[in-house]
């Protein structure tokens, strides 16, 4: 952002007799940006030209199907509201959890004490812990353990303890970031420090926590590894009708559909990609807008 | 409220009021979906009563999944309120969850193993094997492979067998006759039901097989592994190969009797030894005793030859057919 807003008479300025190294390192930055950019654009022209010819309403509409006669009709519509289940449940979970473990952190606790440097220190191991490990934890202890089966609220209690860490981090980030003025301001006035919290930290963080917390769940959203052990299954023709019910999830059922044999069934895998991505550049647009739209500068 | 605070609240119900909506829509839109196109269901022997509801947790076998889930469609076709979800966990890992009580049926391409039966007796589980296709596991070669029509087990075992690891690295070390081509070697991995088939039969002790070959639990990755390897050769099951024919080539097996190759005949009248199987479903005891199991268990007896044809599965031929039919009324009476 700097180096853009930096006038452009400035910059002609300095880019004479610039030395020949500059011209390497911007070339190489170029370059970086360039490879990242490439490879998202052969993977969006490749799913979308292989999914083209199902990217129709039928996807949306209809229930997954590997009978011949529905080769044209079948659709992804339970692996979208399973997803659409999950992961709202998870937010509703996840969210509120870590964004009062996240004020606990940098408001209350003492980060003299060794504990709390423990608590810390294990928040940002889970936050790279893989989800296959979850996935485990979620069928020894929440599916078989509390006896929950393989359902929805199980898929999304395991969600919920996956993007926990990276909620509290992300919430921490945002909650560190309010200047110390504001605080000691609040206080000054006789506010207590709950008050202080409730009514100047917490509103002025929030766009750094909704940001965090829509690209947790989006890599929530994308999740096919802990559904395969929790045992979701991979043909589903409803959708979840509620917290204990059978369900399957958008990547295990692209999962499936792209490893079957038939091409007719690989193609609404494909097609069921581009869905996918759509949800999630929508989910990432709102975080853009989000913090776009109540970003504060001190 | 100060402006932070309305900024805050605002925000926090939007983000409640999009989880609502989707939790919602979830519920909604079930009632809404448009119906599937119907499908041609051949006329079952007896029709379960209508109206019937509840839930059929089944998983297990990858290879058997296809053919289960088409039954289940057509089921569900018949009978709306009944859900019948499927998943593939694998051979090992269906009988996992059959075991620990969270399936109703569980699929196999190979019978129960002893410990398996040991899980499910711990947990009081009862069960009944159910034969509903055969399966000729077929061994295959790219179609630039010219020199091996026919493979004896003897020459399959020097491929897999665990001493081969690291030493038969060309055809020419199987046999002094085939030309010195690399020996690629592509086939499913450990916890499915396919390799632990293979691996008794051919290298005579089940889950004994060389480690450095490309294990997939994908039968496309072995397709198109094979596909790419001049001197590239996998197997799986018959139906992979009979949607892959153009690429592939299915060896003849020979036993001891001459070579056959896989083929719907040969494996239907035992000929195809001994890489011809049966595949299976588990039901439980307990769940049969549910009227929607039990229904279930009756759409697929009475139409277990045209399901089968419709997954491209081998039928049955028709003394396992009566079997089929007699098991399951056995089932249901005990």
């Amino acid at each position: 952002m700097a180096i853009l807003s930096t006038p452009a008479s400035t910059v002609r300025l300095a880019s004479q007799g610039r030395p020949l190294k500059e011209h390497l390192f911007r070339i190489a930055l170029l370059a970086s940006l360039a490879i990242a950019m490439i490879f998202l654009v052969v993977l969006l022209v490749y799913v979308v030209t292989q999914g083209w010819s199902r990217l129709d309403l039928n996807l949306i509409q209809n229930f997954p199907s590997l009978r011949a006669v529905n080769a044209a009709t079948a659709g992804v519509l339970s692996g979208i509201m399973g997803t659409l289940w999950v992961v709202a449940l998870t937010a509703l979970m996840a969210l509120p959890t870590g964004v009062l473990a996240a004020v606990y952190l940098e408001e209350y606790a003492d980060k003299t004490k060794w504990y709390n440097r423990l608590i810390e220190l294990n928040i940002a191991n889970l936050a790279a812990v893989p989800s296959i490990v979850y996935g485990i934890l979620g069928l020894g202890v929440i599916s078989r353990g509390f006896g929950l089966g393989p359902s929805v609220i199980t898929g999304a209690i395991t969600l919920s303890l996956l993007v926990l860490p990276i909620v509290i981090i992300a919430a921490r980030e945002a909650i560190k970031s309010v200047p110390p003025s504001i605080r000691e301001g609040s206080l000054a006035l006789g506010a207590t420090q709950w008050q202080t919290i409730w009514r100047q930290v917490l509103p002025a963080s929030v766009p750094g926590i909704a940001t965090g917390s829509i690209l947790a769940l989006s890599r929530a959203i994308g999740e096919a590894a802990p559904f395969l052990l929790l045992g979701a299954a991979t043909l589903v023709r409803f959708n979840p009708d509620g917290l204990d019910s059978s369900f399957s999830v958008l990547p295990v059922q692209i999962y499936n559909l792209i490893t079957n044999s038939r091409p007719e069934v690989q193609v609404v895998g494909a097609a069921a990609i581009v869905v996918l991505l759509a949800i999630l550049l929508l989910m990432n647009s709102v975080a853009i807008w989000l913090r776009n739209r109540y970003q504060k500068r001190w | 409220m100060t402006s932070g605070q309305r900024r805050l609240s605002a925000v926090a119900t939007a983000a409640f009021v999009v989880s609502l909506a989707a939790a919602c829509g979830g519920g909604g839109n079930s009632a809404a979906t448009s119906p599937e196109a119907s499908a041609p269901s051949s006329a079952g022997a007896s029709e379960p009563a209508a109206g019937l509801s509840g839930e059929i947790k089944i998983d297990g076998s990858s290879t058997v999944a296809p053919l289960i889930s088409v039954a289940s469609e057509a089921f569900g076709e018949e009978q709306p309120q009944v859900k019948v979800p499927v998943g593939t966990s694998g051979t090992g890992g269906g009988f996992e969850k059959f075991c620990a009580g969270e399936t109703d049926i569980s699929n196999a391409s190979r019978p129960i193993k002893d410990e398996e039966k040991t899980l499910c007796e711990g947990k009081g589980i009862k069960f009944t094997e159910l034969t509903v296709a055969t399966d000729a596991l077929t061994v295959v070669v790219p179609k630039e492979n010219t020199w091996a029509k026919c493979l004896t087990t003897a020459q399959l075992k020097k491929m897999w067998e665990p001493a081969a690891e690291g030493k038969v690295k060309t055809w020419k070390d199987v046999d002094a006759k085939f030309p010195a081509e690399p020996l690629k070697l592509y086939g499913p991995g450990a916890d499915s039901g396919t390799f632990d088939y293979f691996t008794d039969e051919i290298n005579g002790e089940e889950g004994a097989s060389r480690k450095d070959y490309s294990p997939s639990e994908n039968d496309n990755d072995i397709v198109n592994g094979v596909a790419g390897a001049k001197g590239g050769l996998g197997y799986f099951g018959f139906t992979y190969y009979e949607e892959n024919m153009d690429k592939l080539t299915a060896v003849e097996v020979d036993s001891g009797s001459g070579c056959v190759a896989p083929s719907v005949e040969a494996a239907q009248g035992g000929k195809y030894t001994p890489l011809a199987r049966s595949l299976f479903v588990y039901p439980s005891t307990t769940a049969v005793k549910r009227p929607e199991v039990a229904a279930f268990l009756d759409y697929l007896s009475a139409n277990i030859g045209s399901l089968a044809k419709e997954a491209k599965f081998i039928p049955l031929n028709a003394e396992q057919e009566a079997k089929l039919k007699s098991d399951i009324t056995a089932l249901k009476a005990g």
